[in-house]
């Protein structure tokens, strides 16, 4: 008898555990962060957060005003040489090859930083141009305040924490924005034609 | 008794809240490598401190349900699956929530049921937790060491190498000692008060 109770007791605990654990992994498909803010944004996209930001001419902005159009987000700072110069490179890169949809304002590449008090205009250009920046369709940016800062570490699930040598360590990806302001999906840094494909496909909709 | 009791449930509280204190927690939680290797199992052991304290009537119950302490590994093996995951050493980090479930649940889950179960589980439910604890830690640690991305976005990727370092060398040790124990030690077919 004791040895049937154990048997039940150990498959309804065994079968509870497993059940906990796809919940905890999206269905045993995210077992880190970075996956599981993916796949949150696919089925649940989040709403951009009013943020007021100034671009790498002084001129200030809301994040909000752009909608209408497609984004490709990324975060960055120009201190950065590692995660940051694969960013930059997928947005010269894309420049190039989306620059149709660019031109007519259908899609725009925005960089925004996330060391504010670092990252001034002039940072902000200087980074552009080290990408041979061709003057249409990217925009770098940064937040002018720390709850605007804050606001969009959370929408994007951005973690930037102290590398120990005076830059930070950052989770690295380009989101999509679509034409109505929400976050729709990340896609991976490093592979400017496979996002250039995603963003075709995504602006023939 | 009851003094017995109260005081290992006085200990275990006190254990408990100096974990979970911002200063504790913080210094604990700043490494990937002090939170898995030093938090959780301080969590547990505050947990196990519980089981003296438990009254002779539940834990008879509780044997009824465990032949061989077979239920109680299930259990504390279960609890103890979601805290390997990086996504969820993450989200306690994050979040007063999921910090709150891993404050309860480690203690609760994992280090009560298994200090339970352990004088009743025998000769080779205890070889079977043995192996798999050596597995993991040997699993866990190559991954920690070799992967080329961070898994944790709150932690650093050389943390992650020191965590899979340190974790090989815990299951080494582990196995060592169990080595050792079985070459040397005394050893009798049913090791706990059950026999499976």
């Amino acid at each position: 008898m004791r040895v049937l109770r154990t048997l039940l007791a150990s498959l309804i605990l065994a079968s509870a555990g497993i059940a906990v654990l796809a919940f905890a992994t999206d269905g045993f498909r995210a077992f880190t962060t970075e996956t599981a803010r993916r796949i949150a944004v696919r089925t649940h996209p989040v709403a951009l957060p009013d943020v007021e930001l100034e671009d790498s001419a002084g001129r200030l902005f809301a994040l909000a005003s752009m909608r209408g159009r497609w984004l490709a987000v990324d975060f960055i700072y120009t201190r950065c040489m590692t995660y940051c110069t694969i960013l930059g490179g997928d947005f010269a890169q894309l420049q190039r090859s989306m620059a149709a949809p660019l031109r007519q304002g259908h899609l725009t590449l925005l960089s925004i930083s996330f060391d504010p008090a670092h990252d001034d205009p002039a940072a902000l250009a200087d980074y552009q141009r080290r990408f041979v920046d061709h003057g249409v369709g990217w925009i770098a940016a940064r937040p002018l305040d720390a709850p605007g800062l804050a606001r969009l570490k959370s929408a994007f699930v951005l973690k930037a924490i102290p590398d120990g040598l005076g830059g930070y360590v950052h989770n690295t990806a380009i989101a999509l924005v679509d034409p109505d302001g929400r976050i729709v999906d990340y896609l991976d840094a490093g592979d400017a034609q496979a996002a250039a494909r995603v963003l075709r496909s995504r602006l023939a909709q | 008794m009851m003094a017995l009791r109260d005081k290992r449930l006085a200990a275990t509280v006190v254990v408990w809240l100096m974990l979970a204190l911002p200063p504790a927690r913080h210094a604990l939680e700043a490494s990937m490598t002090t939170q898995m290797l030093l938090q959780l199992p301080l969590l547990a052991l505050a947990g196990a401190w519980l089981a003296r304290g438990v009254p002779p009537a539940w834990s008879a119950a509780w044997a009824a349900w465990n032949r061989g302490g077979v239920t109680g590994l299930v259990l504390a093996s279960m609890a103890s699956m979601p805290w390997m995951l990086p996504r969820a050493m993450d989200a306690a980090v994050d979040g007063w929530p999921v910090e709150l479930l891993k404050f309860a649940s480690v203690p609760l889950l994992i280090g009560l049921p298994f200090a339970l179960t352990w004088p009743r589980m025998g000769f080779v439910v205890r070889g079977v937790f043995f192996s798999e604890t050596i597995a993991t830690c040997f699993r866990l640690g190559w991954l920690y060491r070799v992967s080329p991305e961070r898994l944790c976005s709150n932690y650093l990727l050389d943390d992650q190498q020191r965590l899979g370092n340190w974790l090989l060398l815990v299951g080494a040790a582990i196995f060592l000692l169990l080595a050792l124990k079985l070459m040397a030690g005394r050893f009798t077919a049913d090791g706990g008060h059950d026999t499976v």
